[in-house]
């Protein structure tokens, strides 16, 4: 099977033809060198053992399949979430590209972030001149309201001081003297992802409360009844930004939500390009510190934040990714308990049908063993969410988890029945997570797009949930907080569970007996 | 107090760590509560507070854990003489990896767990010279406010003390550090107070003290022990207190340093009648060729 202009066949069939069996055949036999089958056959099975699970769970130096992305990744998510702001990393160019692609792939839009441009001199001589000259190309080529300035490892490694640097910059005339400029050292080869979101929402919170670098005089704080927000690093962004402002909305709440980016990542196709869009208003920012209180819905990427704000006499409520009904009623009766305000029966009534769609499906997903693997906080609404079900989480892993995240969710999992099965994995990987599907087998595994390749190994069906999500399309705009998201996860899950049953009932005159219409 | 940020700096060998301990167990005497953050590979910024050959660094602990993150503050805080707080950051083995990110590291990693609350002087004590930008984190912004460098009267340890002054200038432009002064450890060279003086001058700052040299700091060096503790009547404990009672009047008198060039450097030791003036028809001879 050839190609012809008149039938283009796809790679799917294309690569399927006797032409391309044979070549990659003949490859194999004369040129790769390849291990017999039955050699590859053996160690295949034999990575299902516990005896290789030993061994996996000893390595030591080696890391496989990570769940986790680096900081400079989690910063230019934060930064796109700030009126006309375009992140700036500050280091090589190929670490830049990969966060466009990255972001690019789940949300199906494009994502603007510049770099520096470090190569070989400036690992020598210090990356000075690539930040004056990159800040002023960002600026006058891209016209943003602000630059969110963060590192890649090589600016890290050899020791750039970007507040001496930016400084610098602005003296040179790069920038004006007066324009924002927010920067965070973000270090890849520490923390992750979330640690980058943590470090930038600190660096752009210090830069506007603490006096701007010194451009201005710190702020004096003047409470008001207002309250701040912080999504985390959130790979449903788009749906879930809006489902909390439509909440903030019906509860009368005053409210900004510090690094809005649920518009720049779900731009319309009108015919104008916006290469910014939405985000929180930098005079919001500014005037964020006079609130009474800041909510982080996720815990573990707002850690340092979340400190910052508490000295300025703010109160802070941290949660952890809440997901379904008890997890949303803490976040609302938080809000309610802030702003004084009651939760209006609009909310109350969700509940009741979210609780009346558990109702009608729980029996299919009581008693079902469940793995998860995902961001810290990711993992902890999940499971609060699944043991809600009576489902039973039984393995649940984040390779950027660490001690008092482990602790957490042993605590989360000893207040319910359906936890006590339940082991927890910190820092450690995919890897690690396919020999577990195999030892302790599950009847269904939650995590990102990666999780298809321990699909295919494992035979565990994957549940999407998470972020990145490269291979399913506007998951994203689907929000899992709030009752109407804990409605959506609850479809996503029964959706599996239903098409599984069917795969396992479809052989006419075997398995067929359990076909049936209604499920 | 508010927190005082200090660093010193000088050419190996010199005596950085010796006149730093010296003068921090001086500071402390008079009733201040010290933190040291010793970034040198070496780590041996602290053993005269400790009586300790040299304590666990934080990166060889890190290193031994897994990861920075591993750690406790108690595992890499040890407490020494009159209460001195002692930290080293420690680094690979001469020749490998990178000393300068693992100051960054062991800095940033005692900033996040607390190690500056509570205490009224930070000290950094720094190898030998500003080679890469990690060796500058301590005299980045809101680091140390005054930079003392150790020196005398050699010519290689001037030499170092004006390439240091380089890198303070860099910072001092764009944040708030400042050149508090440069200490002579007195090596008994030709008109060493003088040159001192001079080049103290020159660098637009002032030889804050002149210590001189005295066989009782390697007598009390043997015992791991400072000068202040081991011998506190002698003349040198004395000095000690001097240099540390200047250091603690000296804050905010920091001064932007005025670097000078290779040839200024030699006309300053040719004032001084160290260097004689170079014959241009002899470079480059050789005896056979002079003797000719």
């Amino acid at each position: 099977m050839v190609q012809n202009a008149e039938n283009v066949v796809d790679h799917f069939q294309l690569f399927r033809g006797p032409e391309y069996r044979e070549m990659f055949k003949n490859k194999r036999d004369n040129f790769e060198n390849g291990t017999p089958e039955e050699e590859v056959n053996r160690v295949a099975e034999w990575t299902k053992t516990v005896e290789y699970q030993e061994k996996n769970f000893a390595r030591e130096a080696l890391t496989i399949n990570p769940a986790k992305a680096c900081q400079p990744l989690g910063a230019v998510f934060a930064a796109v979430g700030f009126e006309g702001t375009l992140p700036f990393v500050h280091g090589s160019q190929g670490c830049v590209a990969y966060y466009r692609s990255h972001f690019s792939r789940h949300f199906k839009e494009p994502t603007s972030a510049v770099s520096s441009s470090m190569t070989e001199d400036a690992a020598v001589f210090g990356g000075l001149t690539n930040m004056v000259d990159g800040l002023s190309n960002a600026y006058n080529m891209y016209k943003p309201k602000m630059i969110a300035v963060s590192t890649t490892c090589m600016a890290e490694v050899i020791g750039d001081d970007l507040n001496a640097f930016i400084k610098t910059s602005r003296e040179k005339g790069s920038i004006p003297q007066d324009y924002d400029v927010t920067f965070a050292h973000t270090p890849a080869f520490v923390g992750s992802h979330i640690t980058g979101y943590d470090n930038t929402m600190k660096g752009v919170v210090e830069y506007f409360w603490g006096g701007k670098a010194g451009l201005a005089p710190k702020l004096e704080r003047t409470p008001n009844n207002s309250i701040n927000f912080f999504g985390g690093f959130d790979g449903y962004t788009v749906g879930n930004l809006r489902e909390v402002k439509r909440i903030f909305d019906l509860i009368g709440a005053e409210y900004t939500i510090i690094g809005d980016n649920s518009d720049v990542w779900d731009t319309p196709a009108d015919g104008e390009y916006r290469m910014y869009d939405g985000g929180t208003k930098l005079e919001d920012v500014a005037n964020a510190v006079n609130a009474k209180a800041t909510i982080s819905m996720q815990q573990y990427c707002t850690e340092k934040t979340l400190d910052y704000i508490k000295t300025w006499g703010q109160e802070t409520v941290a949660l952890n990714h809440p997901i379904g009904v008890a997890g949303t009623d803490k976040f609302l009766m938080e809000v309610s308990r802030l702003t004084g305000k009651p939760i209006p029966d609009a909310l109350k009534k969700e509940r009741g049908r979210l609780v009346d769609a558990i109702a009608d499906s729980h029996n299919h997903i009581h008693g079902k063993k469940f793995a998860i693997y995902g961001d810290p906080d990711l993992c902890l609404g999940v499971a609060a969410f699944l043991l809600e079900l009576g489902a039973e989480p039984t393995t649940i892993l984040s390779t950027n988890g660490g001690k008092s995240w482990e602790k957490k969710v042993r605590e989360l999992l000893a207040s319910s029945p359906y936890g006590k099965d339940c082991e927890v994995y910190a820092g450690k990987d995919l890897w690690h997570m396919r020999s577990l599907l195999f030892t302790r087998p599950v009847d269904f595994l939650i995590g990102n797009t990666y999780g298809k390749y321990l699909e295919r190994d494992t035979g565990t069906p994957l549940i999407r949930l998470g972020f990145p999500i490269f291979d399913r399309h506007h998951l994203h705009r689907y929000p899992v907080w709030g009752y109407q998201g804990a409605l959506n996860v609850l479809v996503w899950i029964l959706d599996k569970v239903f098409s599984e049953m069917d795969a396992h009932s479809n052989v006419a005159g075997k398995t067929d007996i359990s076909f049936d219409i209604i499920r | 107090m508010a927190l005082r940020q200090i660093a010193f700096y000088g050419k190996g060998g010199i005596g950085k760590s010796t006149t730093s301990q010296n003068t921090l167990a001086a500071l402390a005497e008079m009733g201040n509560k010290i933190l040291i953050v010793g970034c040198d590979p070496k780590a041996d910024s602290t053993r005269l507070i400790l009586h300790a050959k040299a304590q666990d660094t934080i990166l060889s602990l890190a290193a031994e854990h897994g990861s920075v993150e591993d750690l406790e503050l108690e595992d890499v805080m040890k407490i020494g003489y009159l209460g001195i707080k002692c930290t080293e950051s420690g680094g690979p083995e001469p020749g490998v990896g990178c000393a300068g990110r693992g100051v960054i590291t062991a800095i940033n990693f005692l900033e996040e767990n607390g190690a500056y609350d509570d205490v009224d002087y930070v000290s950094y004590d720094v190898l030998g010279d500003v080679v890469c930008g990690g060796f500058a984190m301590p005299i980045r912004e809101n680091k140390a406010q005054e930079i003392y460098i150790v020196m005398s009267g050699e010519m290689m340890a001037m030499y170092a003390a004006n390439n240091i002054s380089k890198g303070i200038l860099k910072y001092a432009n764009a944040g708030g550090v400042r050149l508090g002064g440069l200490v002579c450890n007195e090596r008994k060279t030709d008109k060493e107070y003088e040159l001192a003086e001079s080049l103290a001058a020159k660098l637009g700052t002032k030889l804050i003290h002149f210590v001189p040299r005295d066989n009782i700091v390697q007598h009390a060096e043997l015992r791991r022990m400072t000068v202040i503790e081991y011998a506190p009547d002698s003349g040198q404990a004395g000095h000690y207190r001097t240099l540390a009672t200047k250091v603690h009047a000296n804050a905010g008198n920091g001064a932007i340093p005025t670097p000078i060039t290779m040839d200024e450097l030699e006309d300053l030791l040719m004032e001084h009648g160290i260097l004689e003036q170079v014959d241009e028809s002899i470079v480059g001879k050789t005896a056979a060729e002079l003797a000719a």
